[in-house]
């Protein structure tokens, strides 16, 4: 389980975010839904200890993690996979070695099985013959499967996904929603997908939050985010220019 | 810049110096702990060692040259002909003490560190460097430590190299183009030089390698902004990796003794 209290972060003058509160139930699948810019990315960076909170706890598990030092945050963080919203391969390495990274560290595999295991992670994103390929070659599209299947291929408890839709045609964004409910049915994952894609969010979401302003102002089924009476809430997911929302 | 007051000029120094001196620290609390990344050691190693070697053999070469040209023009001009038989002991001196060392530093801060600087920074606009954060991987021990080490046991080596062809080309100069006295030239070399003397070079060339590889990896860490935020930061580490070697230098040959025969 991951509970987010009291969060604060600024950059500088800036305060991204305001006192996040939430709590994400082991198994489940989060979607946090949010403005470009409006601090969702830093609030995942901050689950896996890339970032540092001004203020606030973060329990995974019940392990505080904010204060915890680089190796025993690495302990933390071998639970999460993280798929980055422009998929940050490793661009001296070929796609084979990407996936290979997480498994060499965070598991005791040996040689036969960590190469069937990547195997197996490239061909669950439909990118069997691309072992050999380097990032450069690859599309947009296809690099972010590729940093899907590094992210699954230790199998990680807990994957947070960044913005996984964007720069994909819907076909492959719809494959990969399938592969976010696959992964959680299969083998009980728990989920935190960050988008402003709302076809994604209501096919994979068991629940919705709306990060406005640096705090989220409202968690509810994807039923309920559909149905609020916040005017917020509304603009956002009907995608109108009118509204509450201000530009900026 | 200009429009800093020098109390906040004053303090971003200081924040800066912090900011270094704590990689810094980090650095050496890793240089010991597991995982160690042997193969990034090996590949930086080559990198460092290796694909130096090109530009370390033609600087010291040509200084050799310079050095060995002046200092016979000083020695015949001034003492007389004849004389230019101490050339040797003074272009041996000379280049193994200063000259390499510097120009070994200040070659590979440009080859090497701008690199480091490029490489670093452009995987941290991109991200991978948090990647590798999320994968397992501490990146001052998959990243900062390897180089560290590589620059350090390095740049001697490099410094060593540059020392012997630096010699050679002062020896070519004097003896072979200008026909001072071989036996003399060697004599007068062996007589007043102390290992000693190169030795104080290749201690020099660890620190400036510690300084080279430091300077790179924090500006890589700390790019921020795209293409030109990488530009930047190739810049800073070449010019500050300079700058420190140049001032390091003086306070170093200062701090070490002249000789380790009490003169």
């Amino acid at each position: 389980m991951i509970r987010i209290i009291d969060l604060h972060k600024s950059f500088g003058p800036k305060e991204v975010l305001r006192g996040v509160n939430l709590t994400i139930e082991k198994g489940e699948t989060m979607v946090v839904i949010g403005q470009s810019g409006s601090g969702k990315s830093v609030l995942i960076k901050h689950l896996i200890g890339l970032l540092k909170p001004d203020s606030g706890e973060i329990f995974i598990d019940d392990v505080e993690i904010t204060r915890l030092d680089d190796d025993e945050l690495m302990r933390v963080t071998r639970k999460f996979g993280l798929l980055f919203q422009g998929a940050a391969l490793f661009d001296s390495m070929t796609v084979a070695e990407n996936v290979r990274f997480g498994l060499e560290r965070y598991t005791r595999l040996n040689e036969e099985e960590i190469r069937k295991r990547a195997s197996e992670s490239l061909a669950l994103v439909g990118l069997n013959d691309a072992e050999c390929l380097m990032p450069f070659e690859l599309s947009g599209g296809m690099k972010k499967r590729v940093g899907l299947a590094r992210a699954i291929a230790y199998r990680p408890e807990i994957i947070l996904y960044d913005e996984p839709s964007t720069g994909i045609d819907p076909i492959r964004a719809d494959a990969i929603n399938d592969l976010i409910n696959k992964l959680k049915n299969d083998l009980g994952i728990t989920s935190v997908v960050i988008t402003h894609d709302m076809v994604s969010s209501y096919k994979v979401a068991d629940r919705i939050a709306m990060l406005y302003d640096g705090e989220i102002i409202e968690v509810g089924t994807p039923e309920e985010i559909r149905n609020s009476r916040n005017a917020i809430i509304q603009q956002f997911i009907h995608g109108q220019a009118e509204g509450p929302i201000k530009d900026g | 810049m200009a429009n800093l007051s020098p109390n906040a000029l004053l303090l971003g120094t200081f924040e800066q110096l912090g900011a270094v001196g704590w990689l810094f620290f980090k650095t050496m609390k890793n240089l010991f702990r597991r995982p160690r990344e042997h193969h990034i050691l090996l590949q930086q190693l080559e990198e460092i060692g290796v694909r130096s070697l090109p530009v370390v053999s033609l600087t010291a070469a040509f200084g050799g040259l310079v050095f060995g040209f002046q200092t016979y023009t000083g020695f015949h001009r001034y003492i007389g002909p004849g004389s230019e038989t101490f050339a040797g002991p003074i272009i041996t001196l000379g280049l193994a003490k200063e000259l390499i060392p510097i120009l070994v530093g200040l070659m590979i801060s440009g080859r090497v560190g701008s690199s480091i600087a490029a490489e670093i920074g452009t995987m941290k606009i991109t991200e991978q460097i948090d990647a590798l954060h999320s994968l397992g991987a501490n990146p001052i021990r998959y990243l900062v430590v390897p180089r560290t080490l590589a620059a350090f046991f390095m740049l001697p080596c490099l410094t060593l190299y540059g020392d012997i062809i630096g010699i050679l080309c002062g020896y070519f100069y004097n003896v072979v183009l200008m026909g001072v006295n071989r036996v003399m030239y060697v004599q007068n070399t062996l007589m007043y030089l102390e290992i000693w003397d190169v030795a104080t070079g290749l201690i020099k060339s660890c620190v400036f390698g510690v300084v080279i590889a430091i300077v790179g990896c924090w500006q890589g860490m700390e790019t921020e902004g795209g293409a030109e935020g990488v530009g930047r930061a190739t810049t800073r580490t070449v010019v500050i990796s300079s700058i420190s070697i140049l001032i390091l230098n003086f306070f170093i040959s200062k701090l070490l003794p002249a000789t380790l025969k009490g003169g």
